[in-house]
């Protein structure tokens, strides 16, 4: 197999030819968040999110690195300003649509991101097709897909009819970033509270679940540090 | 047609044999038959025309034809008399007769057809003295004229496929590439790639098979160049299809066209069969050991196929939507082989620069684009129609010598260049030279050449808002970026123009237009804001005014405007109170009316009939707009 070295964030970098460039980047321990990628699954390139800039400071372009392969001597820029600024304006239309998804609370508070400034929208569904790639390549069934384009655009069984090659799998569910983790913090429409990010440890880590199931009057998260007393569920280590 | 011609020889004498048949002494009437002219009763015309020729016995010395679109669309139907150079504009039925009798047997001009120079306000005789053609440079478009799209012998008789004859007779693939190289030949669908190196990688490539394809999925909202040519001239596009698939090797070719061309698809699949019945597509073409066919495939008509990805995916049968290149489709294409995608109009550009040499070629143009460039020019200007000028023509020159300004002595406002995705320009920047670079510094794109001219009677919010609304609607939708971008870009459009904008709506609109073009996979969604930032960076001024003085000065923005009657022009007559479909306007008899502005729906019937122009628009603090 074919090396390919290229450089990533200053980084020099040798990965075998054909792997992309989040994997890449991965497997040299940068983290770039993603909303449409699964490992186990073919790269689509919807959500935007894993933009990263290519080529030399001034005349570098944007691409997705979950789908555009590594180049032998490619320079690499993947928390450059230009990106971060990109990805939070990506994080700000996901999150004025999709409030409701933890998934996407999380990544925005990650971003360090308070408020947004859209018309709030409830949107479910993201269109990031994993779940047709996961009824395709793993369910082997491809009981679902895309149709329609732009605003009309969505996912459905063909003709919208029940499907004959569905099995009930639910592997749609688990796959989907936006209704498998219902994000239950404050519900005013354009604040965004934060609190995972603030609150430390946060949920994610403390729970063994990435679910946050407390009720949302709990409050846990937003309650000042020190004043930690959970309302209701147990923690994962006094599981233990 | 009498078979298949089977050696360039064979070729060559039958072309001579139609030049002697076609010529001669005697008279041809061309009417032109394209889009603009067809719309304006040329089926009708040319029935008059064949029936009145039959009737007065003219069939041994006139000629009659009916061709594609010979480009002044604002004067359809236009008829062109040769060998005098005679051009007649608006015919009607009614005058067919009298052209018959007057020009072709009496030999005189009718003068009340003869298109009236405004500058001079004198009839012009010969179509190559209007300003509309005398500024211009018809390479392309020049071969619409002489030929019957529906006959392969006019074609021929034009020395149609010497070209290809020239290519399978004396040139290597290489030195085709080399030419096309040589020419600087670039992509005419809007990117603006070298299309020799194109071809160069496409010859390179191990993969077998290889397909070319010619795009002519044109979606543009008022752009028809490409329609043009495949109706008006599909055995160019054919044969620069075969020259492009003796370059690369290729044995297979598709056209995409779009359904809602139906005559494009008729003429196309028409030439595509008479080419084949003559031994120019199929086995071993001309006798050579070159074979190739092409297949025309319709696209379902969304705008997004145009983009090459997602055009090889609508062609694979899959869903049209864009994937990431690289592989570019000259590496991994139609089929995952290596596939060289052209627009129209650069395939119809091959033959000539193979028959006149890259030289010629090269020396029409700019210093970085080379060649002519057609241009649908439409909008607020008084010549409308299709425009061939030579790359790095000023659009001063395009709008005023050759469009002939802006109509009803309004004042020229704007130039949208590109098509939806493309870009506004102001009337500072008239003298820029049309070329790749220059445009795209500029903040916007050639696309593939529509021109729309704007005046003072338009908002640029509302152009803005219009051609986002357009892309978000014809996004495929798989980028969140594209999508849900143009989407937001559209709904702060909205408030804007409904004068609920604030000045952070245009930080906003800016921020994510950046993001929208940056994070996009392709060619749609990377163009996508282009509309609202050129309008943005050359036009602030109205956006501000419609946010903070509620004004919006072309009087187009619903919300913003209210219609207002002049006491003192007002003879309170009734024509306008009588039109009212909501009934807004009160008053009585002979005294002055008054409009509800609550009521009033701004749809204008007032004004129209008003005998005293009394109604105004008017617009933010009261001042007319």
């Amino acid at each position: 197999m074919k090396l390919i070295s290229l450089n990533i964030n200053g980084l020099p970098v040798e990965v075998e030819e054909g792997t992309t460039l989040l994997e890449a980047a991965r497997a040299y321990g940068v983290n770039i968040p993603t909303l449409c990628h699964d490992d186990g699954l073919s790269s689509y390139g919807a959500c935007r999110l894993c933009v990263v800039e290519i080529g030399p400071p001034g005349k570098s372009k944007m691409v997705s690195s979950c789908t555009y392969r590594c180049e032998d001597g490619l320079e690499v820029r993947t928390h450059s300003a230009k990106i971060m600024k990109t990805r939070a304006m990506m994080l700000e239309l996901l999150v004025s649509s999709s409030p409701q998804s933890k998934t996407i609370q999380d990544l925005a508070s990650a971003h360090g991101m308070t408020k947004q400034r859209f018309r709030p929208e409830h949107e479910d569904c993201i269109l990031c097709g994993l779940c047709i790639r996961m009824c395709a390549e793993q369910m082997m069934s491809s009981a679902i897909g895309f149709v329609g384009r732009g605003p009309n655009r969505r996912i459905t069984t063909a003709f919208d009819e029940v499907s004959e090659v569905c099995r009930r799998c639910g592997g749609c569910m688990y796959i989907c970033p936006v209704c498998m983790s219902r994000c239950h913090g404050p519900d005013e429409e354009a604040t965004l509270c934060n609190a995972c990010l603030n609150f430390s440890p946060s949920c994610v880590a403390v729970y063994d679940d990435v679910q946050c199931w407390m009720p949302p009057e709990c409050g846990t998260c937003v309650r000042p540090e020190g004043d930690y007393l959970p309302a209701t569920g147990r923690l994962a280590t006094e599981e233990s | 047609m009498t078979g298949k011609i089977r050696s360039v020889s064979e070729l060559h004498e039958f072309q001579a044999s139609l030049k002697e048949e076609l010529q001669g002494d005697r008279t041809v009437i061309t009417l032109c038959a394209g889009p603009g002219c067809a719309a304006s009763g040329a089926d009708n015309v040319a029935k008059a025309f064949r029936k009145h020729i039959e009737e007065m016995g003219l069939t041994d010395q006139v000629t009659f034809k009916c061709t594609g679109c010979h480009g002044f669309c604002a004067l359809a139907p236009v008829v062109a008399i040769d060998p005098a150079g005679y051009c007649y504009e608006g015919v009607k039925q009614a005058d067919v007769k009298d052209i018959l009798e007057r020009t072709i047997i009496g030999g005189e001009v009718i003068e009340k057809l003869l298109y009236v120079d405004p500058e001079t306000g004198e009839p012009v005789l010969y179509e190559k003295d209007i300003p509309f053609y005398k500024h211009q440079d018809r390479i392309l478009l020049a071969e619409n004229r002489q030929i019957d799209p529906d006959r392969l012998e006019d074609f021929l008789a034009i020395d149609g496929y010497s070209a290809l004859a020239k290519v399978l007779d004396e040139m290597s693939s290489e030195d085709v590439i080399q030419a096309i190289l040589d020419s600087g030949l670039r992509g005419r669908g809007g990117a603006g790639f070298p299309t020799g190196l194109k071809w160069q990688i496409a010859h390179q490539q191990t993969a077998e098979p290889k397909y070319i394809v010619c795009n002519a999925d044109e979606g543009d909202p008022g752009a028809f160049m490409d329609r043009g040519i495949i109706e008006g001239n599909p055995h160019r596009v054919i044969e620069g299809m075969c020259i492009g698939a003796r370059a690369i090797g290729a044995n297979q070719g598709f056209v995409y066209v779009r359904y809602e061309y139906p005559i494009a698809v008729q003429r196309i699949n028409q030439a595509v069969d008479q080419a084949r019945e003559a031994g120019l597509l199929g086995e071993n073409i001309l006798g050579s050991d070159f074979s190739f066919d092409l297949k025309v495939v319709m696209g379902a008509g969304a705008f997004v196929c145009g983009e090459e990805t997602a055009l090889i995916a609508s062609l694979e049968g899959k869903k049209g939507e864009p994937v990431q290149r690289p592989p570019f489709p000259v590496e991994s294409g139609y089929r995952g082989k290596p596939t060289v995608i052209n627009n129209v109009e650069s395939w119809t550009c091959v033959p000539h620069v193979i028959g006149k040499g890259a030289e010629w070629f090269s020396s029409i143009g700019s210093e970085g684009s080379k060649g002519t460039k057609i241009f649908s020019l439409v909008g607020k200007v008084k010549n409308t129609g299709l425009v061939e000028v030579p790359m790095g023509t000023t659009i001063r020159k395009i709008v005023y010598d050759i469009g002939g300004g802006v109509p009803n002595g309004k004042s020229f406002k704007a130039i949208q260049t590109g098509g939806p995705a493309g870009g506004c320009l102001p009337e500072d920047l008239i003298d820029l030279p049309i070329d790749f670079e220059a445009l795209t510094k500029a903040g916007t794109i050639m696309g593939s050449g529509g021109l729309i001219v704007m005046d003072e009677s338009t908002c640029m919010v509302d152009v803005a808002r219009y051609f986002t609304r357009f892309l978000e609607e014809e996004s495929c939708g798989k980028c969140y970026s594209c999508r849900k971008g143009t989407q937001r870009m559209r709904e702060l459009l909205d408030d804007i123009c409904e004068g609920k904008g604030t000045l952070d709506h245009l930080d906003l609109l800016e921020e994510l237009g950046e993001t929208v073009n940056n994070a996009s996979m392709c060619g749609l969604g990377q163009n996508a804001a282009n509309p609202v930032l050129s309008t943005l960076r050359y036009f602030r001024h109205e956006y501000e005014a419609h946010i903070t003085e509620h004004r919006c000065s072309a009087g187009v923005c619903a919300a913003l405007i209210r219609y207002f009657i002049q006491e003192e022009l007002c003879d309170g007559c009734h024509a306008c109170s009588k039109v009212c479909p909501v009934e807004a306007i009160s008053g009585e008899k002979d005294l002055e009316h008054e409009i509800d502005p609550d009521v009033c729906i701004t749809c204008g019937s007032c004004i129209e009939v008003c005998p005293t122009d009394a109604i105004i628009i008017v617009s933010g603090s009261g001042e007319e707009a």
